[in-house]
């Protein structure tokens, strides 16, 4: 993830004045080698920010990105929204995926590669049904895309 | 009613329609060139005659919240919405993906006739692409000397940051989205002071949506009577309408307020798949109130899906067919908006918890009589006795499947 440029660093773009402002984002580069959010990091964070931990703590738990816990290398995120439902979609797909890893959803593969969750809208209704892995977006999704996709990712060394 | 071009959407078919190169190759930038040699007076005054409102949801008049920026503030903020999360909502990422200086050319000229000197734009987590593509736009916009110290020679600096949020429905509503940039849990201030009297940390903030901040530029090169003048009495201009669900071609249409659902829905989103009839239509996204296919002749505008007991919010139209289960709809809407409350008052939280309870129960086919009574019950109680508006939101899908759909809910028990 291009974390330099999130945080504000990339040229033009100002960094802003303050601090507290930058605790969404300097969680996001906490996160991101562990994928979740470790108690050394929320500390470190903290202390960068001149905040307590509880602080740290109970603003990254107010969002859903924010991962307290360790997650697998490939996040798959379903959306379960009307649209995605409406569009056969939503829990066949979650179905599918989980089928096809062995996994329900909030679940982690024991090879540590995929977890598998479910999400809210992920404004793609008009190319539903649609999930996002990491950090890209897969729409219109068929079975045959779904393997598509799952292949490549454990293709991947 | 006369065919429109595209206007809003005009760019984002072309090739790299995201660069800056092709943006200034159609004419991106040339209302920012005029505006800065308009007073800000003026251009305060052309958007308020060009009828525009708001986008995000509420439709509020876009020049008359410019107007209650004080004039006298040192210091103020404008913020960009691009938070979308509303069911059913697909237009804002489509334009931050594939047009992202639209927007920018309305935030810079938007910051302008406030006096804004810093704008702060706040975007949804999961839009990564449109993270990158927002930050690549304002970089390009530094060198071209659209942002920065004395933009264009005009004396007038501004600088533009990009904050990502993380996962929150609410962080949509303005409050909680200004508690989120200040780095905290995205939970509603309390309403008044308005963001435009003390907004991000406690200065002036005008808080604008996307779609609207990219019709300003087009507003002050074609003027506020080409804008009037598309669009019915009390709502003006294009919209972008995103159409989802049961039909042929779900996508976004960018259209004439005023224009008829059924158009909408036959003419350009292809019709009903496999040629069905409809059961029931939202019109706004998911928290206004479901309509059934009899209203497939109102116009989609403000004050039109008002009378008819709905509202227009962010102009997405979930289309349902004959087969389609009311039960499984709203026990999903619901859920949509329990998952998203952010617990700070009472009848949301609890509420909510409990409505959906009884959606479970009814929807796997275990529930009684008394759970309608109590769903009924609770979601009347809910609607106006919440701290934001989320809450009203909530019960509104509820109360009018309830009201339409009724022997649906009957049969399950
Ligand atoms: C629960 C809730 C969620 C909202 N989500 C959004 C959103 O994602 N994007 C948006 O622009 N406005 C959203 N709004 C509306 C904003 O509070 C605000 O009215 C809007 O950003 C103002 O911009 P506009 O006048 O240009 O529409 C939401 C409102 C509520 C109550
Ligand atoms: S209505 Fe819901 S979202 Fe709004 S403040 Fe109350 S709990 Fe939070
Ligand atoms: S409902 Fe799945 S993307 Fe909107």
């Amino acid at each position: 993830m291009d974390t330099q440029n999130i945080s504000g660093s990339n040229e033009g773009a100002v960094v802003d004045p303050a601090k507290r402002s930058m605790l969404l984002a300097a969680l996001y580069v906490a996160q991101e080698q562990t994928g979740y959010l470790t108690g050394d990091a929320v500390h470190q964070v903290a202390k960068r920010l001149g905040l307590t931990d509880s602080e740290v703590y109970s603003t990254a738990s107010f969002y859903t990105l924010f991962r307290m816990k360790p997650v697998g290398r490939h996040v798959i995120q379903v959306c379960e929204g009307l649209s995605c439902y409406l569009n056969d979609g939503a829990e066949r797909v979650v179905e599918y995926v989980g089928a096809k890893l062995g996994i329900r959803p909030g679940e982690t593969t024991s090879d540590g590669m995929f977890t598998l969750e479910t999400v809210q809208c992920l404004a793609s209704c008009g190319t539903a049904p649609a999930m996002r892995v990491n950090d890209r977006l897969y729409e219109n999704l068929s079975p045959a895309s779904i393997d598509d996709i799952l292949e490549r990712l454990m293709g991947e060394v | 009613m006369a065919q429109h071009q595209p206007v809003l959407l005009a760019n984002v078919n072309r090739p790299d329609s995201e660069k800056i190169a092709t943006y200034l190759r159609y004419g991106g930038y040339d209302a920012l060139r005029k505006a800065l040699k308009m007073p800000p007076e003026t251009i305060i005054a052309e958007v308020k005659a060009s009828g525009l409102r708001g986008r995000g949801g509420a439709g509020f008049p876009t020049g008359v919240k410019w107007d209650f920026m004080p004039k006298d503030a040192p210091v103020k903020y404008l913020a960009v919405n691009t938070d979308e999360g509303e069911p059913g909502t697909f237009k804002d990422r489509l334009i931050v993906e594939r047009d992202p200086h639209s927007i920018l050319e309305g935030v810079i000229i938007s910051a302008y006739a406030i006096g804004a000197h810093r704008a702060f734009v706040y975007i949804r987590g999961e839009f990564f692409l449109g993270v990158k593509r927002w930050i690549k736009a304002i970089s390009d916009a530094y060198q071209h000397g659209f942002l920065g110290r004395d933009i264009l020679g005009s004396g007038f600096d501004l600088d533009v940051s990009v904050h990502r949020g993380a996962g929150a429905y609410i962080c949509g509503e303005e409050t909680a989205m200004l508690e989120s940039l200040e780095g905290k849990r995205g939970v509603p201030r309390a309403k008044p002071p308005y963001p435009a009297q003390k907004g991000m940390w406690n200065k002036p903030t005008l808080v604008q949506n996307v779609e609207t901040l990219a019709n300003i530029p087009h507003i002050i090169l074609r003027g506020a009577k080409w804008h009037s003048d598309i669009g019915t009495e009390k709502s003006k201009g294009l919209k972008i309408f995103c159409v989802s669900g049961h039909v042929n071609r779900p996508g976004n249409y960018e259209l004439p307020l005023g224009t008829r659902l059924k158009e909408i829905i036959y003419e350009h989103a292809g019709g009903v798949r496999m040629g069905r009839g409809i059961k029931a239509i939202i019109p706004g996204g998911a928290s206004t109130p479901i309509i059934s296919a009899e209203m497939v002749s109102t116009p989609m505008a403000f004050e039109t899906l008002q009378a008819a007991g709905t509202a227009l919010g962010t102009g997405a139209v979930i289309v349902m067919d004959e087969t389609t289960d009311m039960v499984e709809v709203v026990r999903r809407i619901t859920r949509f908006f329990v998952h998203e409350s952010c617990g700070n008052c009472l009848p949301c939280r609890v509420g909510g918890k409990r409505m959906l309870e009884h959606l479970e129960k009814l929807a796997a086919g275990t529930g009684s009589k008394q759970d309608i009574e109590d769903l009924e019950y609770l979601a009347g109680g809910i609607r106006g006795r919440t701290f934001c508006p989320m809450g009203t939101g909530m019960v509104e899908p509820v109360l009018s499947a309830l009201r339409l759909f009724r022997d649906e809910f009957v049969k399950r028990v």
